[in-house]
C-alpha cells in the first residue's frame, strides 16, 4: 500500500530537475541571442526575451550553462539507469496504451490518481526530452569542436547540418517545455511534488 | 508560462540550487534602493533577473564570473585540442563565391597596404628578429588548402588559401616553440593571439594568396593567418607584426568577451 506521504520524487531527482530547468532556460535564452547574430532561418527572435545583451555576452552565458546541463544531465541519466528508475518508470512502452492515453488526454480525462505511475504519454514525453537533450549536447559539441569530433561531425551532416539539428532540437525542447508547463498548470499538485517530493 | 518555473525555484528547498541562486544574488541584498535603476539599465541580465525573481545588482561581478569561466573553457579547449587532427578539406567546386567580407569595420574602410614599403616584423621569443619583405615569404615553400571558415556569428563559407606553413616559418625564425602564445598586430589596428599548439598545427598557414591570386585587400593583403581550426575572429588580416610571448596578449574581440581559444 502506498501511503499518502510516500516520496514521489527523491531529493536527488528534484535537485537535478531544477538544475536542469535553470540550465535549459539560460541555454535557450542565450542561444536565441546567438541565433540572432545570423538568423539563418530568416527570422529573428525578439531581443527582449534573449539573454546576454550582445553576441559575446550570450556566448559567455551559453558556454557557462552548458557545463551545468552537460554534467548534471549526464549524472541524471546515469543515476536513472543505475538505480533502475529509468526501466521501471518509463518502460514498458505500449503503442495501444499510448493511443488510449492520448485520446483520454485530449478529452481531458487522463487519470492522475497515482502520481508515482507515469501514463504512456508522460513516459514518451520524458523519454523524448532525454533523447532530445542528448541530441542537443551532441550537436552542440559539433558546433563547438567540429574538428575534434569527426565522427559526430559526419553523423550530423557536417557543421551546417549540426547548426540546424541544434536549432530544431532546441525548438522541440521548447515545445516540450510549453506542454510540460501547461500540464503542470492543469494539475498543479505535480509542482508541489517536484518541490517538496511528496 | 516560462516565467513561472524559475520563480518557484527560489522557494524550492534544495541546497544546491539555493547556493547557485545566492551566488548570482551575491551583494544584491544590501542594495535594494538601486533595484529600480538596475532594472532600467540591465541589458545583459534583465531577462534572467526577472525570470529568477532575483535582483542582480552587481552586474560587474557576474561579468567577472562569466569571464573567468570563459578563461577556464580556454584551458579545457587546450586539453581537447589534438594537434594532429585535421579540419575537413573540400573540392574547389565547393568554394563559396563570392566569399563574404567580414571585419570590425565596413568593406569601404578596407586598409590598403603598400607592398614596396611593407616589412613584416617578428619579435619576442625568437632568435632571428629581422624584418621580412613579401618576396622573401613568397620564396619559401608554399602550400594551399580549401577549408571551411566558420564565423562566431554562426555562418560559414568555404575558401582557398595558400602561403607558408606557419610551423615552418616559426621554426625558420628560431621561435621558442615552448612559449605559450603567438600574438599578431595588424595594419587595420586589429590584434589577436593564439596558443602555440594551434600555431604549429599542420593546417595553420601564413596566407599570401586567396583562390590562387595574391590576397586582395578585402581578404587581408599582404597576409593573413589562416587557421581552419579557429573561428574567423582568430584569423588576423593585414598582419604587420608577429610576436612570441609567455604573457597573455588578449585580442580586439577577446578583450570584449569573445572566448580567447575560439576554435575547434
Amino acid at each position: 500500500m502506498k501511503s499518502r506521504n510516500a516520496v514521489i520524487h527523491p531529493g536527488w531527482l528534484r535537485t537535478m530537475h531544477w538544475l536542469n530547468a535553470l540550465a535549459v532556460i539560460v541555454l535557450m535564452m542565450s542561444g536565441w541571442r546567438i541565433y540572432n547574430a545570423t538568423a539563418f532561418l530568416g527570422f529573428a527572435i525578439p531581443q527582449n526575451i534573449t539573454l546576454g545583451g550582445w553576441l559575446g555576452g550570450a556566448l559567455q552565458w551559453h558556454f557557462a550553462a552548458m557545463w551545468v546541463l552537460g554534467v548534471n544531465g549526464c549524472l541524471y541519466l546515469a543515476v536513472n539507469l543505475a538505480s533502475g528508475r529509468l526501466r521501471h518508470k518509463f518502460f514498458p512502452l505500449s503503442a495501444r496504451t499510448l493511443w488510449a492515453d492520448l485520446l483520454a488526454a485530449l478529452k481531458g480525462r487522463l487519470a492522475h490518481a497515482d502520481p508515482q505511475h507515469y501514463n504512456m504519454v508522460q513516459r514518451l514525453a520524458y523519454l523524448f526530452v532525454m533523447l532530445d537533450s542528448v541530441l542537443l549536447l551532441v550537436s552542440g559539441l559539433v558546433l563547438w569542436k567540429s574538428v575534434q569530433f569527426p565522427l559526430l561531425h559526419e553523423l550530423l551532416w557536417g557543421y551546417e547540418g549540426a547548426r540546424r539539428v541544434h536549432f530544431f532540437a532546441m525548438a522541440a525542447l521548447a515545445a516540450f517545455v510549453v506542454v510540460h508547463l501547461v500540464m503542470v498548470a492543469l494539475v498543479p499538485r505535480t509542482l508541489i511534488y517536484m518541490v517538496r517530493g511528496r | 508560462m516560462i516565467i513561472k518555473t524559475p520563480t518557484r525555484l527560489a522557494i524550492d528547498g534544495d541546497a544546491v540550487l539555493k547556493e547557485a541562486v545566492n551566488r548570482f544574488n551575491h551583494a544584491s541584498q544590501s542594495a535594494q534602493p538601486a533595484r529600480r535603476d538596475f532594472l532600467r539599465r540591465s541589458l545583459t541580465l534583465g531577462s534572467l533577473a526577472m525570470l529568477t525573481g532575483c535582483t542582480l545588482v552587481d552586474e560587474a561581478s557576474v561579468e567577472t564570473a562569466l569571464s573567468r569561466i570563459s578563461r577556464m573553457n580556454d584551458e579545457v579547449q587546450g586539453w581537447l585540442f589534438d594537434p594532429n587532427r585535421l579540419a575537413p578539406t573540400y573540392p574547389e567546386s565547393m568554394i563559396t563565391r563570392p566569399f563574404p567580407f567580414n571585419a570590425y569595420y565596413g568593406e569601404d574602410e578596407v586598409r590598403e597596404v603598400e607592398e614596396s614599403s611593407y616589412r613584416l616584423e617578428v619579435t619576442g621569443l625568437v632568435a632571428d628578429k629581422r624584418k621580412w619583405a613579401l618576396s622573401e615569404l613568397r620564396a619559401m615553400p608554399q602550400i594551399d588548402q580549401v577549408t571551411r571558415h566558420i564565423c562566431v556569428e554562426g555562418w560559414s563559407a568555404i575558401g582557398k588559401w595558400g602561403g607558408v606553413s606557419f610551423a615552418r616559418f616559426l621554426r625558420h625564425v628560431g621561435a621558442d616553440l615552448s612559449a605559450k602564445y603567438v600574438g599578431f598586430k595588424c595594419a587595420d589596428d586589429y590584434f589577436t593571439s593564439i596558443d602555440m599548439p594551434t600555431a604549429l598545427h599542420p593546417q595553420t598557414v601564413l596566407a599570401l594568396t586567396y583562390d590562387g591570386q595574391a590576397l586582395p585587400p578585402k581578404y587581408g593583403f599582404p597576409m593573413k593567418l589562416r587557421m581552419p581550426t579557429k573561428l574567423g575572429y582568430k584569423n588576423p588580416k593585414h598582419i604587420q607584426a608577429i610576436f612570441v610571448t609567455n604573457t597573455y596578449p588578449g585580442g580586439y574581440w577577446e578583450d570584449q568577451g569573445y572566448n580567447w581559444f575560439g576554435g575547434s
